[in-house]
């Protein structure tokens, strides 16, 4: 038994893209237990719903977070549609359903290009980032956005996408589709990169439910949960299944987010077929009055909002829970006994958002 | 001859951001935007960097993370601010934890605007800021 | 008519959270989220989920009452509460890692607490 060792580990470090802090307790090269900081970017926006009325509100909504920013909009929308008892039209539900998993796939292609960056594998990190430039146009074509979108808003979306827009993204997928073969095929075959993972922060099923793991990673450790089965949106309309992976380690989590990659292609094209005709948003009347709790499926896994309305234009309460702050004790759990080397990597395979973490 | 403005080192801290800038900052490294062919590299170490690119507002516990960061790096240094938050504290100026843009606390040569910052818009702030580094060059040589 | 998921709300009293909670963990129902509304009283919500049921206890409380953590059953509830307990002043007892409102490092108190407004 060695030395105990306490090494700081962010907020500013080269991994990062975000600011965390970990103190790692060290046993000679292993990590025996990590204390995390955080509160480096709490803003408090919840509290923010003092001052903006609940229709502005979907624009702070949107800025939890950078990357799943549409997913946000959807959710907090769907809380006060839910405390209004609003029905969105087909139309938009099928739109939402549409942008939300184009998200999911710049979001998991973000994801493999950090991890590929954190294993120090950087022409991967690289041709993820030309990928999701692709998707990102898509974006751009559809919102006029890039990151914030504005588009989701109570009652619906604000803009239609047509028909031939539609095929089109459909077409770009398809082909997309095709390079991002060539590319997960090094994420899951290359030896290098098995190497650093495989094996690597295992998280079995049973610590997943005591750590209370959400998305890809309890899907990583072998439960089938996924909020999208609860039928939001259209998703009561697609056939899917929820993508798991047995062994728990960051070689599943990579499988499982992979999967998901196609996963989401393959909606997106039964969207496009399925959509229906009309309207996109409903008008909305009056203020809410009431309490709602919404769960969605993010990339990075299950979210809640509640929302708490008063009758005013002023909500009362606004929470959100976002993945990451679910998946904070299964990153300490994996922690524990990994090498120091592997550090980087671990705090990577929960995808961590911090920013939607602390709000 | 001058070589910071040949090949300038960056370093990125986020300071509250959404994570909407931050990606754009790391966007431009990226095949499509590819600011590597100018020479600018994005380096983890306060020490090697020539430009400190900052994004999102300054809160209590982070100022003087930041402040570090900015007086390790080597003169000279200049200061960037990637969009809306990191200039003013945007859409979230009003939250208790926030205490305002960047230049609260840093002196920011260079203001990119956005929610989220394009990274056209970031690469055109790096190369204002080259010229800004360029200045702060020859007045350290003329000292 | 709106198709979204039913809103299963149980009011229980601040006494009864353990028991609750136990009652549920041993159904094998997890954790999902405690939440905390500040304005007239304290009221928290501990939301549970089991293979897609989704439910939730409801407390109510005036600012002076003590609550038991439920970390001594589910071990990662002490971020929830040591969060409710730094952004809310809210009183809870017994959290297996206490972080003593020194979670986020806030530079205001208890800012979500609408009492000291008044």
């Amino acid at each position: 038994m060695g030395k105990r060792t306490v090494i700081p580990f962010g907020p500013q470090h080269p991994v990062l893209p975000e600011p965390i802090h970990l103190d790692l307790v060290l046993e000679d090269e292993k990590v025996v237990e990590a204390i995390p900081q955080i509160g480096y970017i709490h803003r408090g926006l919840e509290k923010l719903v003092e001052k903006r009325d609940f229709k502005q509100y979907t624009y702070v909504a949107e800025r939890i977070c950078g990357i799943c920013s549409f997913m946000h909009g959807m959710g907090y929308c769907m809380a006060v549609e839910g405390i209004m008892e609003i029905e969105v039209p087909e139309r938009g539900k099928f739109l939402r359903t549409i942008w939300a998993e184009v998200s999911r796939i710049h979001s998991h292609l973000l994801w493999l290009g950090l991890t590929a960056d954190a294993f120090g594998f950087e022409s991967l990190f690289m041709h993820s980032w030309r990928l999701r430039e692709e998707v990102l146009d898509l974006f751009e074509q559809t919102t006029g956005g890039r990151v914030i979108f504005s588009v989701c808003d109570i009652g619906g979306v604000r803009k239609d996408i047509d028909a031939e827009m539609l095929n089109t993204m459909v077409s770009v997928l398809t082909r997309m589709e095709k390079e991002l073969r060539d590319l997960t095929d090094v994420f899951l075959n290359d030896m290098s990169v098995k190497h650093r993972t495989v094996g690597v922060g295992v998280l079995s099923k049973e610590k997943a439910q005591e750590t209370g793991a959400v998305g890809p990673m309890a899907r990583a450790s072998g439960i089938s949960v996924d909020m999208r089965t609860l039928g939001y949106a259209a998703y009561k309309h697609l056939q899917f299944e929820p993508i798991t992976a047995e062994a728990g380690d960051s070689y599943a989590r990579m499988e499982v987010r992979i999967g998901e990659v196609y996963q989401a292609i393959e909606l997106i094209r039964q969207c496009v077929e399925l959509i229906p005709e009309g309207d996109v948003i409903t008008k909305i009347k009056g203020n809410p009055n009431g309490e709602h709790f919404i769960r969605l499926e993010q990339p990075r896994g299950e979210v809640i909002y509640y929302v708490k309305a008063n009758g005013t234009s002023f909500l009362d309460r606004f929470r959100v829970r976002t993945p990451t702050f679910a998946n904070v004790p299964a990153l300490l759990e994996t922690l524990k006994d990994c090498d120091l080397a592997d550090v980087p990597i671990l705090i990577l395979t929960i995808d961590p958002c911090i920013s939607c973490t602390e709000r | 001859m001058n070589f910071n403005k040949k090949s300038p080192w960056i370093l990125h801290y986020d300071g509250s951001s959404c994570n909407g800038c931050d990606i754009g900052v790391l966007a431009c490294l990226t095949p499509l935007y590819d600011v590597e062919r100018f020479g600018v590299i994005n380096t983890g170490n306060p020490r090697h960097a020539d430009i400190l690119l900052l994004t999102g507002s300054l809160n209590a516990q982070n100022i003087p993370v930041v402040q570090q960061i900015y007086d390790q790096m080597p003169e000279p240094k200049v200061v960037a601010a990637i969009g809306i938050c990191a200039t003013s504290g945007g859409i979230f100026a009003e939250c208790y934890n926030v205490v305002g843009g960047v230049d609260k606390v840093l002196p920011v040569d260079v203001y990119v605007p956005g929610c989220a910052a394009r990274p056209q818009a970031i690469i055109d702030g790096v190369v204002k800021a080259l010229s800004i580094l360029d200045e702060k060059q020859n007045a350290l040589k003329g000292r | 008519m709106y198709s979204m998921e039913e809103q299963k709300i149980i009011k229980i009293s601040p006494d009864e959270i353990l028991a609750e909670t136990v009652d549920l963990k041993n159904a094998g129902y997890r954790l999902v989220a405690i939440s905390c509304v500040n304005k007239d009283g304290i009221e928290l919500s501990y939301s549970f989920d089991k293979d897609y049921d989704f439910v939730h206890l409801r407390v109510n409380m005036d600012y002076d009452t003590e609550i038991e953590s439920v970390s001594c059953f589910y071990q990662y509830a002490f971020l929830y509460e040591n969060e409710i307990k730094e952004l809310f002043g809210v009183k809870i007892k017994n959290i297996t890692v206490d972080f003593n409102d020194n979670l986020y490092r806030i530079s205001v108190k208890t800012p979500f607490n609408m009492k000291e407004e008044e």
